[in-house]
């Protein structure tokens, strides 16, 4: 039969193949090895590994393995270009942006095919999706660039930026992490991940083509070893990495007391909520751009389907449905939905974890449907009965693999949601607007997508909650990640007076009065410590002034699970926070003598500036409380983004030895007007006025457990609320190596932290610290995309 | 969902065999009551029905050989059309002789698919030409369709419509394409539409019934979809989406609304009601994203004729013209395709 005739019967696709050789040229021009782009030129190719193809197993191109002596090179490009590159005006920089933008358009269907054939994604994906959200990165940051010194006064660029991003977006995440950095003015060595570096080398010569001046984009290949030779390099200023949440941690370690500005944007066991009056067809397949675009291998891919029991059923007889037309084959063919995981050993990983959640009782579902022999091929997978205690149900697996669990109220999916480590996304499917935006903000994610999934866009922040990490990447939010307070970078160190310990006086034998106990403030009450030991505090010349309790870690665990108990503050209405911080203020003034008389005692210096600056800080960010907002961002969609600042839950906050109440309340105001519930640990040279300050937080309508106050020695206790996985941020004012214990311990649960590393903030200084400083600090900003259509 | 069977008797098959032969398995959808509870359930979301609608022809493509089987399948679903209001005998002849010779003979032994006997699946005309039609069009199998109920408006006194179809079906057309009355679907009168329908499914007798619902007048998504609905429990064997006359007419996203439908009432019911897009399907690469949406959402049995159609008018030509460029590699001129 005439083959025309056979497919008219049968109707088939057949083949439609994309092109490979005007990539392979490309790749040919260069004898298929490359060196790294270093000061605008290539080196020579030193000792190198394979660049294959997943779909074939083909080798691509020899890439070399950068050694550490490459990276100094990079970096000292990177360090000899900042300044005259930091020095030109934004228009000039922003003209560089748009010229980078421009040629990755010219190029578009190079990249794309070459990002296919390194990859393995869909060429479909690569073409419609990477690389045209590519050139818009540019040309949003080209604006940014321009109107940075409006937008962000005040504010200097980090100097050189190491970025290290992943293999699953490779041009994508280089975009993210190149356009901000140059934008605000730093330079980048930046590492592509080891199965995909092919784009970033094509982007090299696209900068060289736009005539970037030479070391502003330094490109070194390698594997983890070339990225710890980056992240521990001494003269790199920030590191920003996108990646795995273990590879995030030993980053967080590694830079711990460094100083080095950090990002992260790390793993995700993202939800996929579909409540009974959703469009359901249209849920499905928004699952099929949730969790089976580029293979299921996206940080925030929809891995966890969570539906409304009512429709669970017929959900999943759709979805098996659907799961039945999907085409797994060569990347290359238009007409192909999944492609290849980028490398043997993904595929093997993802296998086995599939094996585990069997094992563990989940039922497996795999369409009765073609994949290609050889090659990194797997088909798209759904685990149903699966229950919240499943390795598949907390593991990201971050391959073509959908777990399913059921929920029956809002309520409950929102529990569900939550149960996770992660927090990178979110997603929500009904029709009613009431319960959308009931449950966006309830979510524990810093994207939220209603009534779609996997939307991006330059102008809109993406970035983590929990143990997805920190920073934003794109809009207003991820720019000020490569910006720093220009005061910042000019900080001296810190001289602490040394603490003295003259002979102990018997309070006892002070003039009349009654022997006063201070209490720690755990749970809205005054609390012994556990240990039943006491701390003596001194005055000035050595005098006993009083004791407090000495802090332990069951005072730490109490005061945490309180601040935790205490959670729902961060949802009572910012006009609210207002009041009770502006009742404080009242309180604390109305006591402003006594207050000042315990100043002086512990300090010798007159309090009452000290207790005037605290009542008109605590005004301060009552004032700010329903003012530090968020933003509506346009993506290109039909769509509205709204950026909302939200809190980062409990925070531990450990004041510095000087001021102690001022040092006290200027860090917990601007955390408590942004619905932080905080653990404070006061000066523990001078901790009698904060001690003092819960008799005032007790007459100002201040919630149980939205303040704790432990009393004992920072240093201990500071590692104790570092270590704790309930704290969500942890804030130390105090010496260099207190700072550096206090970040590396926070990589445990990758805490956000500000530590001052033994350098001197000067806390009254208003014009610093009355503002956003922070109140950035304090908050995260979590984009809830809101499609509409009548 | 149970649902009783409204008429068990029109659930049989029809006494007179259609001229194009479905598939022998095909029951023609005897109508169901109206369910309102379900009318009620029916959500559909614009911007995530866009989204797919937006991706799927970038998901989907065929070349080669492929696509000159794809576009020869696509000349037998097609409903060969001309409404226009200065029709005459003369023009409607010169459509039915195109319609016996859809593609040129040397293409068609240059393909070397003379054996398919592509034709499309019948020629759509008003009521005045229906006896032309059917005396053009005698012995080659292609049905003949008259549009109906006062088309495009559908504004006329119920008993004057229904008498249109009476007297269509009188003059032999085989397929009747009613309009429904869009206020009906803006004001919610599921009931008012439902009553309508079935009386002319009734009046339609064995000629099978296409409701176009003039998707571009009916605002909403959800609207489509609900009125697709009604359409079908009354007893539809085609949803239509316009007459062509409205200022939108098929576009992809509506086509995902409505065969969606067609999907969960075949779910719920067993019957496959078939769909017509129409108006403004002019171009190859656009029919072959059209049989790619049926083809996912639907599956390959729906690319029959009995279950999918276009409602096209230039589209032949252009078809025409990408078949000769698959045969000789060369683009092709549509002065040199016998016009439709």
């Amino acid at each position: 039969m005439n083959k025309i005739a056979e497919i008219f019967t049968s109707l088939d696709y057949g083949p439609a193949p994309e092109s490979a050789d005007v990539a392979l040229a490309w790749l040919a021009a260069h004898d298929n090895t490359f060196g790294h782009f270093i000061n605008g030129a290539w080196t020579k190719p030193g000792k190198t590994f394979a660049s294959e193809n997943p779909a074939n197993g083909k080798v691509l191109a020899q890439v070399t393995d950068g050694t550490a002596a490459d990276v100094d090179a990079a970096v000292k490009a990177a360090r000899a270009a900042f300044k005259p590159w930091a020095a030109l005006s934004g228009y000039q920089r922003g003209k560089y942006l748009y010229a980078i933008a421009r040629l990755i358009q010219k190029h578009s269907r190079l990249f794309a095919v070459l990002e296919t054939m390194d990859n393995g994604k869909p060429i479909r994906e690569s073409r419609d999706v990477d690389i045209p959200l590519v050139a818009r990165h540019f040309y949003h940051h080209a604006g940014w660039a321009q109107h940075l010194e409006r937008e962000f006064p005040e504010h200097v660029p980090y100097g050189v930026c190491g970025q290290i991003i992943p293999w699953n977006f490779p041009l994508l995440m280089l975009a993210w992490k190149i356009a901000p950095a140059l934008a605000a003015g730093n330079t980048v060595v930046l590492k592509p991940a080891e199965f995909t570096s092919l784009t970033a080398l094509l982007f090299a010569e696209i900068c060289d083509k736009a005539h970037l001046p030479k070391g502003v984009v330094n490109i070194v290949t390698g594997e983890g070893d070339t990225g710890a030779a980056i992240t521990g390099h001494p003269d790199i200023d920030k590191i920003a990495f996108t990646g795995s949440t273990e590879v995030g941690k030993i980053i967080r370690r590694a830079t711990a007391g460094t100083g080095k500005g950090i990002s992260l944007e790390l793993g995700g066991k993202s939800p996929y909520i579909v409540f009974d009056d959703a469009d359901i067809d249209s849920a499905i397949e928004g699952l099929v751009d949730a969790i089976w675009f580029n293979q299921g291998q996206v940080c925030c891919a929809g891995s966890r389907l969570l539906v409304q029991e009512s429709i669970e059923e017929r959900f999943l007889e759709k979805l098996k449905k659907r799961m039945s037309t999907l085409r797994v084959g060569d990347p290359l063919d238009k007409a192909v939905d999944i492609g290849a995981l980028v490398a043997p050993v993904q595929v093997e990983r993802v296998r086995d974890l599939v094996k585990k959640g069997v094992a563990e009782g989940g039922q497996l579902y795999e369409p009765d449907i073609d994949v290609p022999g050889g090659g990194c091929f797997i088909k798209p997978t759904l685990i149903t009965n699966v229950s919240t205690a499943n390795t598949v149900a907390n593991e990201e697996i971050f391959g073509p693999v959908l777990v399913e669990m059921s929920f029956r109220t809002p309520e409950e999916a929102v529990a569900l949601a939550n149960n996770t480590r992660y927090g990178l996304a979110a997603t929500i499917w009904t029709e009613n607007v009431n319960l959308a935006l009931d449950i966006a903000p309830k979510l524990k994610a810093g994207v939220v997508w209603i009534n779609s999934t996997n939307n991006f866009d330059a102008a809109v922040g993406f970035g983590g909650y929990k143990e997805s990490g920190f920073g934003r990447e794109g809009g207003r939010e991820g720019m000020a990640f490569y910006l720093k307070a220009k005061w910042e970078k000019e900080l001296k160190p810190f001289v602490a007076a040394a603490a003295k310990s003259g002979k102990s006086a018997n309070p006892l034998d002070d003039a009349g009065g009654i022997d006063q106990t201070a209490k720690m403030y755990i749970a809205g009450k005054q609390a012994r410590p556990d240990s039943g030991y006491s701390r003596p505090v001194h005055g000035p010349s050595g005098a006993l002034v009083g004791e407090v309790g000495d802090g332990n870690r069951k005072d730490i665990r109490n005061a945490v699970e309180a601040a935790r108990a205490a959670l729902g503050w961060a949802t009572t209405s910012a006009h609210n926070r207002a009041q009770i911080l502006y009742f404080l203020a009242e309180n604390l003034e109305y006591r402003a003598d006594e207050f000042a008389a315990r100043l002086r005692a512990q300090t010798g210096e007159d309090g009452a500036a000290e207790v005037a600056a605290s009542v008109e800080r605590l005004f301060a960010f009552a004032g700010w409380a329903d003012k530090y907002d968020g933003a509506v961002h346009n993506p290109p969609q039909r769509m509205v983004a709204t950026a909302m600042v939200e809190a980062l839950g409990a925070m531990a906050i450990l004041a510095p030895p000087s001021r102690p109440l001022l040092g006290s309340i200027a860090l917990i105001a601007p955390a408590l007007a942004m619905g932080n519930t905080v653990v404070l640990v006061p000066s523990d040279r001078s901790p009698l006025s904060m001690t003092d300050f819960y008799q005032v937080l007790e007459t100002s309508d201040v919630p149980s457990g939205v303040l704790n106050i432990v009393t004992g020695e920072s240093k201990v206790l500071a590692k104790t609320l570092a270590e704790h996985d309930g704290i969500d941020a942890i804030w130390f004012a105090g010496d260099a190596e207190t700072s550096a214990m206090v970040e590396k311990a926070s990589a445990g649960n990758v805490k956000q932290t500000w530590t001052s590393r033994g350098l001197y903030y000067d806390l009254s200084d208003k014009a610093k610290f009355e503002g956003d400083y922070f109140l950035r600090r304090a908050t995260q900003v979590k984009n809830v995309w809101i499609p509409y259509g009548a | 969902m149970e649902l009783r069977v409204v008429d068990p008797a029109a659930a049989k098959p029809a006494k007179s065999k259609p001229i194009e032969a479905p598939a022998s398995s095909h029951r023609r959808n005897p109508g169901f009551p109206l369910d309102l509870d379900w009318v009620e359930r029916v959500r559909m979301n614009r911007s995530a029905l866009e989204r797919r609608a937006a991706t799927l022809p970038a998901r989907r493509t065929v070349k080669k050989d492929w696509q000159a089987a794809w576009l020869l399948k696509a000349i037998t679903l097609m409903d060969l059309t001309t409404l226009n209001s200065d029709d005459t005998p003369g023009r409607v002849e010169r459509l039915c002789a195109k319609a016996r010779h859809p593609v040129r003979q040397d293409i068609i032994d240059g393909l070397g698919v003379a054996d398919l006997e592509v034709k499309p699946a019948a020629v759509c005309v008003y009521h005045s030409f229906v006896k032309t039609a059917v005396d053009a069009l005698k012995g080659t199998g292609i049905n003949v369709a008259a549009v109906s109920t006062a088309f495009p408006h559908g504004l006329a006194p119920l008993s004057t419509r229904l008498a249109e179809i009476e007297a269509s079906v009188a003059d032999g057309a085989n397929e009747i394409d009613i309009v429904i009355e869009r206020g009906m679907v803006l004001r919610g009168d599921w009931q008012a539409l439902y009553d309508e329908v079935r009386a002319m499914r009734k009046a339609c007798g064995d000629a099978h019934i296409k409701t176009i619902l003039g998707t571009g007048e009916l605002a909403t998504q959800t609207n489509v979809a609900k009125a697709s609905l009604v359409c079908m429990l009354a007893g539809a064997d085609f949803i239509k989406t316009s007459t062509g006359k409205e200022k939108v007419n098929a576009n992809l996203q509506t086509s995902l609304s409505m065969v969606r439908m067609i999907r969960w009432f075949h779910e719920e019911t067993g019957i496959e009601v078939g769909y017509k897009p129409a108006g403004g399907i002019a171009t190859a690469k656009l029919s072959l994203d059209y049989m790619a949406l049926i083809k996912e959402e639907l599956g390959t049995h729906w690319l029959q004729p009995h279950l999918f159609r276009f409602g096209a008018s230039s589209l032949l030509t252009d078809i025409e013209r990408q078949l000769e460029h698959t045969l000789t590699g060369h683009y092709a001129a549509d002065y040199r395709m016998p016009m439709v």
